[in-house]
């Protein structure tokens, strides 16, 4: 287990490196240099803008320095907001999504494992029919529709009750992220519901349910101990590429509910074309999802005892 | 057989058994033989929900293709008579003569003695005139203007004009008039043109019109037509309402339907194309070149999608007159490859160790003539579903990266970009956003029903228990 622990983690720092790299090398294919605004009027200008950002020092260099300060955690220095560390946007901004991240997260794995495993037994009769229909609708409609009716709702309830029961959009409190999150798990959950369902269908047939049953297990039994924990498995295997999509899902729903994520502000620092500020921000999403995925395929071993035996 | 059953004992003479005569055709094939794509397509056909989702795709492909030569209407032609209009509106206009200033007379019929806020003419989208007496007990007044009626402690809407005098007054409001109701308060201003609780408030209720001018340059009627003021004449029509630049948008949801769904086509075929040539050479060649080949692959499923997707958006760039769709395309391809190459690789390793293949090597089959001829056909099934699956998904990434205004550039339209723009006026004019967010649900529905069809009917090992 451990020296499975460690290949792994060995493999993500190698990702990481990858991922740094590419994004160093998208960066600096782009047509012209960050600093070809209007703030560099005149060449002594311009070249004093170059020192300080070390864009006059040579490719093979520039990358040297990029990575060691990568390894030192140190992104650099926003371009267009000046004196602003991307460490300090990063440290500002990532905590709002991540929050809004976990709660999806559990809101999609708890209702997809709930509807999935209601639907197995439920099957072919009314409340699967009814959940499968919402869960095809959950698949095929965009998050953004998902966020743009969310808050139309809650606008019509507001007006409704005369009061604010929930606000409609910003962030600080619990009330502020109940239906950003619902909306952002929602296509995850209808999702994770599917797969959960066909798991749970295979393992209602199998042989080592009907033995539990004929040896006289309590039916709740049956389902907690040997339906749910195995039918659990197929869904933590997706759980990773889950956070993945919620965490870039995020976007949306944070530019929609004015939440002031990490999300929104990379899709406005590529609006302002802000390199530092985006090279740090897809380096640490990468990294965080790198880790994301490792630790969600160690949680499988931990589940699974078959998976740490090999 | 009756006798076997019945207790009475059976005494069998020879007579009994005879030779049945020999039959050459019991031996014969008496159903059709089908081959696997006939069988496939039989299975396909018997699913009534990947049948309807053929026919819906068709549908929406005619849609884009077809329905541009059956409703010729210039997706980006602004008609600003008629800005954010519902479907189905209203669109007479009513012929007035061309606009003239008003001098504060009252036009005939308007003429009353109430001291009030009241119209001084008919109020038209042409222009709005109001005239009120003098207003004791205040320093100044302002006028506001709303779309909903004022309650106690609601806003009063747009201020827009200020008078120092409070002496009786006249004000033409001309600033973008559309057919409705305005809700017009005059309010009185304290010393320090603070806003008092005095003000009285005018409903006007405002028609559409139009000048003769205007109709002829619209080509709104033929052009050897006789026009007279206070005839009534007919706005062009549009059958899913317009958006907020008044573009009609049935015209814009055909030129977005080709936007999305090449991009939803094309790319996944492309990509799809480019993991089956990765793959195939990977799980082939094997060993060294396979590990290195595959460990390169997992890098690039390890980037970040999307964020890599808006990346290059950015590296590619969109120059002045581009619509986008090409560094889209290029930047989906560019990170979509390697699921299909991991798949296709492991599907060649498998049909290596088959006995067929390892025949036709005996029979001297050469490589190429390997994979083309057994490899590659046998994989198809997988290849077909795995590139169904990719259009929603291209199509949800392009609506996505449009709807964050990091993919098409206007005023090329897709369905995403509507979306976002529909976005905006979502309270007002709800239809600006539902119907772009209807089609992008529909084709996604589609293309996964029928995605979902095709591995039932494609391939036994990934049927799906339903």
């Amino acid at each position: 287990m451990w020296q499975y622990t460690l290949k792994r983690l060995l493999q993500g720092v190698i990702t990481v490196w990858f991922i740094a790299t590419a994004t160093f090398l998208a960066m600096h294919s782009v047509p012209g240099d960050p600093i070809s605004g209007e703030r560099a009027a005149t060449e002594a200008i311009r070249a004093n803008l170059a020192a300080r950002y070390g864009l006059d020092k040579p490719l093979g260099e520039q990358y040297v320095i990029y990575i060691s300060n990568f390894l030192k955690g140190d992104f650099g220095i926003s371009f267009t907001q000046q004196n602003r560390q991307v460490n300090d946007i990063i440290r500002e901004h990532f905590p709002v999504s991540a929050t809004l991240g976990i709660l999806a997260v559990l809101f999609a794995a708890l209702g997809g494992v709930l509807w999935g495993a209601l639907t197995a037994i439920y099957r072919n009769r009314l409340p699967d029919t009814i959940i499968m229909f919402l869960v095809i609708l959950g698949i095929s409609v965009p998050s953004f529709v998902f966020a743009a009716l969310g808050q139309l709702a809650l606008v019509n309830i507001n007006n409704f009750f005369g009061v604010s029961i929930l606000p409609v959009a910003g962030w600080g409190t619990v009330s502020h992220m109940i239906v950003p999150a619902l909306v952002l798990g929602m296509g995850t959950m209808a999702y994770l519901t599917r797969l959960m369902r066909s798991s749970m269908l295979e393992i209602i047939n199998s042989d080592y349910v009907r033995t539990a049953k004929a040896k006289g297990l309590p039916a709740e039994r049956v389902f907690l101990k040997h339906q749910l924990r195995n039918a659990i498995l197929p869904v933590v295997t997706v759980l990773g590429p889950a956070i993945a999509a919620i965490t870039t899902g995020g976007f949306v729903v944070e530019l929609v509910f004015a939440i002031p994520g990490l999300g929104r502000y990379f899709v406005q620092a590529v609006q302002q074309l802000d390199y530092t500020v985006i090279m740090g921000t897809t380096v640490f999403y990468g990294s965080f999802l790198v880790f994301m995925v490792i630790l969600v395929d160690l949680l499988y071993g931990w589940i699974d005892p078959r998976v740490r035996v090999q | 057989m009756s006798q076997v059953n019945s207790t009475k004992p059976v005494t069998l003479t020879a007579d009994d058994f005879a030779l049945i005569p020999h039959r050459d055709d019991i031996h014969g094939i008496n159903r059709p033989s089908r081959s696997y794509w006939q069988d496939a397509w039989r299975r396909l056909k018997s699913n009534r929900r990947a049948l309807f989702s053929l026919w819906l795709i068709i549908g929406l492909l005619a849609f884009a293709t077809l329905g541009p030569l059956l409703w010729q209407v210039d997706p980006s032609r602004q008609d600003i008579d008629q800005i954010s209009q519902a479907p189905g509106a209203d669109r007479t206009a009513e012929i007035v003569p061309e606009y003239t200033q008003w001098n504060g007379a009252p036009q005939p019929g308007f003429e009353s003695d109430a001291v009030g806020l009241r119209i001084g003419a008919d109020a038209n989208s042409q222009a709005v005139r109001l005239m009120w007496g003098t207003v004791p007990g205040a320093s100044a007044l302002r006028l506001y203007r709303n779309i909903f009626p004022i309650d106690d402690g609601m806003a009063f809407g747009l201020p827009i004009a200020e008078f120092n005098s409070t002496e009786s007054g006249f004000y033409e409001d001309r600033l973008d008039l559309r057919p409705d109701t305005y809700y017009y308060s005059l309010v009185s201003l304290g010393p320090s043109l603070n806003l008092t609780a005095q003000y009285q408030v005018l409903a006007v209720d405002v028609r559409r019109v139009i000048t003769i001018d205007e109709v002829r340059e619209r080509e709104l009627v033929s052009a050897d037509a006789e026009l007279a003021v206070g005839d009534q004449v007919k706005l062009s029509f549009h059958p899913m309402g317009t958006d907020y630049l008044g573009r009609d948008i049935l015209a814009r949801l055909m030129s977005g339907a080709r936007v999305s769904l090449f991009i939803g086509i094309v790319a996944p075929f492309l990509f799809v194309l480019l993991g089956v040539a990765y793959g195939s050479t990977a799980g082939f060649i094997g060993g060294k070149v396979d590990q290195v080949m595959m460990r390169f692959a997992d890098f690039v499923v390890a980037l970040p999608f999307l964020l890599f997707m808006i990346l290059f958006q950015v590296v590619f760039g969109i120059g002045p007159g581009e619509s986008g769709i090409v560094p889209m395309l290029v930047a989906l391809i560019l990170l979509s490859w390697p699921a299909t190459a991991r798949l296709v690789r492991g599907q060649i390793l498998q049909i290596r160790q088959e006995a067929y293949v390892s025949a036709s090597r005996l029979l001297g089959a050469r490589n190429y003539y390997l994979v083309l001829r057994h490899m590659i056909p046998n994989t198809l099934g997988v290849i077909l579903v795995t590139l169904t699956f990719a259009v929603p998904s291209a199509i949800f990434t392009e609506a996505f990266l449009s709807f964050i205004g990091m993919g098409v550039a206007p005023p090329t339209a897709s369905w995403g970009s509507m979306s976002n723009e529909g976005l905006a006026t979502m309270l007002t004019h709800p239809h600006e956003l539902i119907f772009p967010a209807i089609f992008i649900s529909l084709t996604v529905l589609a293309f996964n029903l029928l995605g979902d069809g095709l591995r039932d009917a494609l391939d036994s090992r990934m049927r799906s228990l339903e």
